[in-house]
This record gives C-alpha cells, sequence and structure tokens, in this order.
C-alpha cells in the first residue's frame, strides 16, 4: 500500500517519542510512508484497513484541537478504534498517577496510545510502564515529533530537499517543543538552521546545538528558505522573559514590510495557533508564501504513516517473541 | 565479665582513629558505653569480634538525613532511619527539621529525641527550624528550642530567601552559639527548576537550575557571616564555583563548614538522560566538572564533611513524571562503600582521611565530643570490612524506601559491625542490606 521507495530498511520502532533519537533515513522513511497514505484523502472513501481491529487513546493532558483532530482523524482513515481521554495536569495534584491511567486503559486492550502532557518525559514513562506503543503527540517543552515531521515534509514536499537549505526558527526556543524536534529533523535532513529571539527565549547552552543563534531577524531574514514562526505564550509574560507584546512583535514579529527583505520564495510556516497580527501578520499569514494550512493536511498523512509503523513494528516484535 | 558490667572486645583489627592520629593494629576492650582500654589485651568481655584484617573506627556521623517522622511515617520513620544508620555504620546521625509539621519548637526537638531514644540504634541530633514553618519570614523559638537540645539551625529543603531575615537570625542564634546551616538556593533563580540548567536540560525540556541559584546564596550567607561571625555550615554543596567561594572564606579565616554528599561526588547530569526520577535531587546533580572539582576539594581539605542528605520517598512518588516527582536520594546503607569509591579508589584520599570527614570533623561542626576512640571517650564504633565486595540491592534495605540510583552497583567496603554507646546495634550476619 506504501509507495516508499524499495529499500532493505525496516522500522523497528514501536514508539515515536522523539526525533533526537531517530537517524536520517528512519526519519525519511517516515516521510516516504506518509506520501503513500496522502492519497488515501482524495479518494471518496476515506478509509484503508491497516489498523482494523486495534484500539487507539488519545490521552491529552493539556488542551489541544488540531493534534488532537489529526491523530482522531488518522486512527480513524486506518480503521482504528479511537478512545479520547482528557485530564488536565499539574505537577502537585493528586490522584491517580498516569501510569496508572494508562495501565487502566491497558488493561482494556489498547493498542497504540498517543500522549500530550505537560511534562517533559511522561511519554518515556509511559513507555517504560506500558507494553503498548507509544506515541508523543507533544511532552513538555520536549519534543512534539509529528509536528516537526509535518514540517519538513510539507518543506520536502516544495523545495525537493532539506539539503542545503536555510531555516529560521522565530520565537521562544526556550519553552518550545517544536523548536527541539525542528532542530533534529531538519539538520539531519542536511538543512542550516538558525534559532531567532530574545536571549531571554534561548535555552541553557543553546550554542551546544547544531544551529546558528541570532537575536536579529532582520540580518538574517534575506538568507532564509524557510522560516518557521513560534507561537507567542501569553502566560511567559508573567515570567518577564520579555518587556511586552508590543516590543516583541517590533523585533521579531513577521511583518509585510520584513518580508520584503526576504527571498521571494520564502516559505512561511507556523505550527499554530497564530496569533494574528503578533508573531505573525494576517496578510503574511494568509499571503502567497504562507503554507500553514499545508501543513496542517499533512499533519494528517504523516500521522497515518506513525500509526501504522508503530503498530506494524509491535508486531513485529509480538512475533518475534512467540517464535 | 561476671559483675554484670557489659564489655565488648574487639581484637587485632586496624584501629583508625583519626583525630588521634591513630593507625594501629591493637585491640579495644569497651565495657559499659565506654572504650576501656586499646593495645594488646587478653581480657574476657561478654562478646569478643574477632577484626583482623577489619578497619575499626569510631562510629560514623552523618550530618544530614531526613527520617520524615512526624508526618510522613510512610516514607521512613525515626525507627526504620535509625536502623538503616547502624547499618551504614552511623553511630550519630542530624535528622533535618523540614518535616510535617516542620521542627520549629521545642516540643517537636523532644519528640524526636524521644524516637529516638525508643529505636535505640543510632543517637539522633536534630536541627530546629530557623524561621516559622520554614517560610523564611519570622524567626523561629531558636532559644527555646536550642535549651531542648537541638544541635543547629536550618531552614533545610528551603534556603532562607530574604537577606535581612538571614541577617537577623545569624545574629539572633550567635547567642546561643550552635551552628547555623544553610541548603543555598537563591528560588528567584532555580524557580521551578528540576536538574540542573545546560545541555542536558535543554535537550529533555526540563526546567533547570542554574548554578547561581546555589553561589549567590552561599555568597550572600558569607557576607552576613563576616558581620555576625556565627558558625555557618554550607549543607551539600554541589558546583565549582561554590568551591571557590567556600576557598575564600577560609583563606579569610571565617567560621565557615561545608559538607558534599556521594551523589555530587559520583552522578552527574548525564545520569538523567533517560527521566529516570531516581537521579532527581537537590540540588541538582551536575556536569562532570563540577564532580571533579568537589573531588578535589575534599582532597584539598576544603570540605569538612562527608554527609548522605538521605531522602527517602515512596515508589509511587518516585513513578511520577520528572517534572513531579520528589527530589532525593535515600543512601544511608550504602554510604560508606560510594564515598569509597569516590575518593579511595582515585587515590584522593587514604582511609584515615576520609573517615576524618566521617567522624571528628563533622563532630567539630556540631560541637559535639564525638567521633574519637581514645580511652574513656563514648563507644561508638564501626567495624569495616574494607575490601568486601557487594551488590546495591535497595530492596533489602532497613529503610522503608527505595529510592536508590546505586541498586544494583557492585562497589567494595562494607560494615561489619556498629556499636553505640557500648552496645552492638547492628551485625551484618543477621541481616544486611546486601547479597555476597
Amino acid at each position: 500500500m506504501t509507495k516508499h521507495k524499495k529499500t532493505d530498511f525496516q522500522w523497528r520502532n514501536k514508539h515515536l517519542i522523539g526525533l533526537s533519537d531517530l537517524s536520517r533515513e528512519e526519519i525519511e522513511f517516515i516521510l516516504d510512508t506518509a506520501r503513500g497514505f496522502e492519497e488515501i484523502s482524495t479518494r471518496s472513501i476515506k478509509k484503508a484497513p491497516a489498523l482494523r481491529g486495534k484500539v487507539v487513546v488519545n490521552m491529552f493532558f493539556e488542551d489541544s484541537t488540531r493534534t488532537r483532530n489529526s491523530f482522531t482523524l488518522a486512527a480513524g482513515r486506518l480503521s482504528a478504534d479511537v478512545i479520547e481521554f482528557s485530564k488536565s495536569y499539574s505537577s502537585v495534584s493528586k490522584g491517580e498517577t498516569l501510569i496508572d491511567t494508562a495501565r487502566n486503559l491497558e488493561a482494556m486492550g489498547v493498542d497504540i496510545v498517543v500522549i500530550r502532557h505537560g511534562a517533559g518525559g511522561a511519554p518515556k514513562l509511559l513507555s517504560r510502564s506500558i507494553n503498548a506503543c507509544v506515541v508523543n503527540a507533544g511532552d513538555g517543552y520536549h519534543e512534539h515529533p509529528t509536528q516537526a515531521l509535518l514540517d519538513v515534509y510539507t518543506i520536502r514536499q516544495i523545495k525537493g530537499t532539506l539539503d542545503g537549505l536555510k531555516i529560521g526558527i522565530v520565537g521562544d526556543i526556550a519553552h518550545s517543543r517544536v523548536a527541539r524536534s525542528n532542530i533534529y529533523a531538519m539538520t539531519k535532513l542536511g538543512a542550516e538552521v538558525t534559532l531567532i529571539g530574545p536571549p531571554t527565549l534561548m535555552p541553557a547552552q543553546v550554542q551546544k546545538l547544531p544551529v546558528q543563534v541570532s537575536c536579529d531577524l532582520d540580518a538574517v531574514i534575506e538568507k532564509l528558505d524557510v522560516i518557521n514562526m513560534l507561537r507567542i505564550q501569553f502566560e511567559r509574560l508573567g515570567g518577564n522573559l520579555f518587556p511586552s507584546i508590543r516590543e516583541y512583535s517590533h523585533f521579531f514579529g513577521l511583518t509585510v514590510d520584513r518580508m520584503k527583505k526576504a527571498k521571494p520564495d520564502m516559505l512561511v510556516m507556523h505550527p499554530g495557533p497564530i496569533n494574528r497580527g503578533l508573531e505573525i501578520e494576517s496578510e503574511v499569514a494568509d499571503g502567497p508564501r504562507s503554507v500553514i494550512l499545508r501543513q496542517v493536511a499533512n499533519g494528517l498523512a504523516i500521522r497515518m504513516a506513525v500509526l501504522f509503523l508503530v503498530n506494524q513494528a509491535a508486531a513485529v516484535e509480538a512475533k518475534e517473541q512467540k517464535s | 565479665m561476671t559483675n554484670g558490667i557489659r564489655s565488648i572486645l574487639i581484637k587485632n583489627g586496624r584501629l583508625i582513629d583519626p583525630a588521634n592520629g591513630v593507625d594501629e593494629v591493637a585491640d579495644l576492650l569497651i565495657t559499659e558505653d565506654k572504650v576501656q582500654k586499646i593495645g594488646r589485651l587478653d581480657n574476657k568481655a561478654d562478646t569478643v569480634l574477632d577484626a583482623t584484617g577489619r578497619i575499626v573506627s569510631p562510629g560514623l556521623i552523618d550530618l544530614h538525613v531526613h527520617f520524615r517522622q512526624p508526618g510522613d511515617e510512610e516514607e521512613e520513620t525515626i525507627a526504620s532511619g535509625s536502623a538503616a544508620a547502624v547499618a551504614g555504620g552511623f553511630t550519630s546521625v542530624v535528622c533535618m527539621p523540614n518535616t510535617n509539621p516542620p521542627i520549629d519548637e521545642a516540643t517537636g526537638v523532644e519528640f524526636i529525641h524521644r524516637m529516638g531514644r525508643q529505636a535505640r540504634k543510632t543517637f539522633i541530633y536534630v536541627m530546629g527550624a530557623l524561621t516559622k514553618d520554614r517560610k523564611g519570614e519570622d524567626l523561629a523559638e531558636i532559644g527555646l528550642m536550642a535549651q531542648a537540645g537541638a544541635i543547629g539551625f536550618t531552614d533545610d529543603g528551603a534556603g532562607v530567601q530574604n537577606t535581612a531575615v538571614m541577617l537577623r537570625a545569624m545574629k539572633y542564634a550567635s547567642m546561643f552559639g550552635l551552628v547555623v546551616s544553610q541548603h543555598c538556593q537563591d528560588d528567584s533563580l532555580a524557580r521551578n527548576g528540576v536538574m540542573n540548567a545546560g545541555y542536558n536540560s535543554t535537550i529533555l525540556g526540563l526546567p533547570g537550575i542554574d548554578p547561581l541559584a546555589e553561589e549567590m546564596m552561599l555568597w550572600r550567607d558569607i557576607q552576613l557571616v563576616k558581620k555576625t561571625q556565627v558558625r555557618y555550615h554550607a549543607q551539600h554543596i554541589s558546583t565549582a564555583g561554590s568551591v571557590s567561594i567556600i576557598r575564600q572564606a577560609k583563606e579569610e579565616g571565617l567560621p565557615v563548614t561545608c559538607e558534599v554528599t556521594p551523589h555530587h561526588l559520583l552522578l552527574t547530569e548525564e545520569y538523567v538522560r533517560d527521566y529516570d526520577t531516581n537521579y532527581k535531587v537537590n540540588p541538582p546533580l551536575r556536569t562532570l566538572a563540577d564532580v571533579e572539582a568537589l573531588r578535589r576539594a575534599v582532597q584539598e581539605g576544603l570540605i569538612d564533611a562527608l554527609a548522605t542528605d538521605h531522602a527517602p520517598h515512596l515508589k509511587s512518588e518516585k513513578e511520577l513524571e520528572f517534572l513531579a516527582a520528589p527530589f532525593g536520594i535515600a543512601s544511608l546503607e550504602c554510604a560508606l562503600p560510594l564515598y569509597r569509591k569516590a575518593l579511595i579508589d582515585p587515590g584522593l584520599l587514604d582511609w584515615p582521611q576520609m573517615l576524618a570527614m566521617l567522624t571528628w570533623r563533622p563532630a567539630r561542626i556540631l560541637g559535639v565530643q564525638k567521633g574519637t576512640l581514645a580511652v574513656g571517650d563514648r563507644a561508638d564504633v564501626a567495624i569495616i570490612d574494607p575490601d568486601a565486595e557487594w551488590t546495591i540491592d535497595s530492596g533489602r534495605f532497613y529503610s522503608k524506601s527505595h529510592n536508590c540510583p546505586y541498586d544494583g552497583w557492585t562497589v567494595k567496603g562494607r560494615v561489619l559491625q556498629t556499636i553505640v554507646a557500648g552496645e552492638l546495634r547492628y551485625s551484618a550476619d543477621e541481616r544486611s542490606a546486601c547479597r555476597s
């Protein structure tokens, strides 16, 4: 069913926790698998039987609309049964622990757990505690692998390759899981990544990451082939990491004016949801160089590929244990 | 002995009494709770222990333990903690006041002492809180606690954030001549951090605690020591920067001491890479450069004492997300071989030097006559097989908690017997935390 290149490569990961652990070959294999699934969404009956009889649970401990819907739809298109589970998470609240919750769900015969959690490492903890496949849908500031996969998928779709591309990621890098997964995916696929933002929004020892760092968007924008604008997190204002939204927009907002300095074919990306007029002006977000909605569309194929592959790896593992 | 006087004869051990410069093979006779005789002895005794090839040391002293009573008895009690202590060779320990409720008035001090006497294992000291409810605002009843027997004062687990409050607390406490101790951490810098701030925290996406959080408060406190001349003890220092600050304070002749833990001598932030909460501890595990600086500082004599910061926690709590799990490592029962691994094996210290940091030097910080083994001294003794190899099995700890990152480590050096006030309170033959 999938149309990826014929290679000897075999996908062996029953969990997708992060992209830091994956090789270029593995990342490309997911992207190639996703390409095969893209076609399903164009059919009149948008279904494939790959996960028929399998149960996927969406365990969301943080609010999410697009990621959650995307996973739900992806699992549905592969004919899985989907359980939705939501709970707000606080690191101080007592009660049922994450592991208890997961073990209860597992007792109901869940095959794949898709987890979104406010604490970095929660998916890793889960993968150590249960037998089901674990797919990270975003954990704290750690990783958001499917977001980064759909980002590089979109870039590859339009630019053909990431090799040699110059990509800027703008905003709150310190508290962004999207930024971290993006850095791994993009650099592994051969792009040069520049992180752009005020020093208060850069993580500790950022210079040890395989990236360039700049606090001057105007100075670097002209070189970029792709710009990925991160969402301003309003709650960060409480920590006084930048003085005001006005000042942030002045230095780091993607405005029509600033776009004039950029290459004519620079792609504009955003993981959503966008704050119009803050990190990005409406005309830019809705403009011809924006691929924001294409990212969302591609997210579906990526998530179908990920669910398909982890399930396949689990099946291989189960077979090996039997024999 | 016939006249009802209790006695123990320890034969042929390597008697190391660092305070008195003793390191020789000798017999040691204990009668009642005192050291009676040292030399080549052929006295009869109720109990005769053959210590050939073993070290006979003054009982070890741990300046920093958490026995969780009152309030968290499911994690540890003074009874279970005391049993763990003697299994680790510790004949005296200092309980920290961050219990629930905290030890911030005299009845709490009396309660801890009473439970310690009932447990009848190790000798229990207690530090009282510096401020009411450990909130860093109003002074606790330091004087009444001192009269009730508190051995020092600290808001342990939290540093006193407000400089004026800390200055006032130090001035006030100076009236009683007891040590003032601090968990150095500037919360405005540490914020919600859960591990060392650096490359690893960036990769893991976890909020970090910058070394500056420790160093700023340590530096501040030392300025306050200059003003008050109070005896000041910095708990569990963890960074190379802290070592420099301590060095300077000592060069200036200030009454400043400090301790270091086994984990800050052995483990780095790299161990956190898999989000294993058994490595979540405060101060956090730092970098290799910090570990090396601490080890060198020990060798230089800048560090006064070794202390475990034994911090038991329930498995169910340590199974939480890294962000939510409590800080702490339980290591009282395996501390001695860990110190050996960190300090003796690399050739930084020999046994007498290391035992000094576990006996008379911590005793001096507390201002108590302990940690020595001369005729007439209180008979607190640890008998150690310095080379016995064993595998740490936290499942067999006397401690009620098993949050021990050293589980499964094969280590060298084992406590065989522990004698407290002339009573054999622990013997490895009966049960121990190891499978040989």
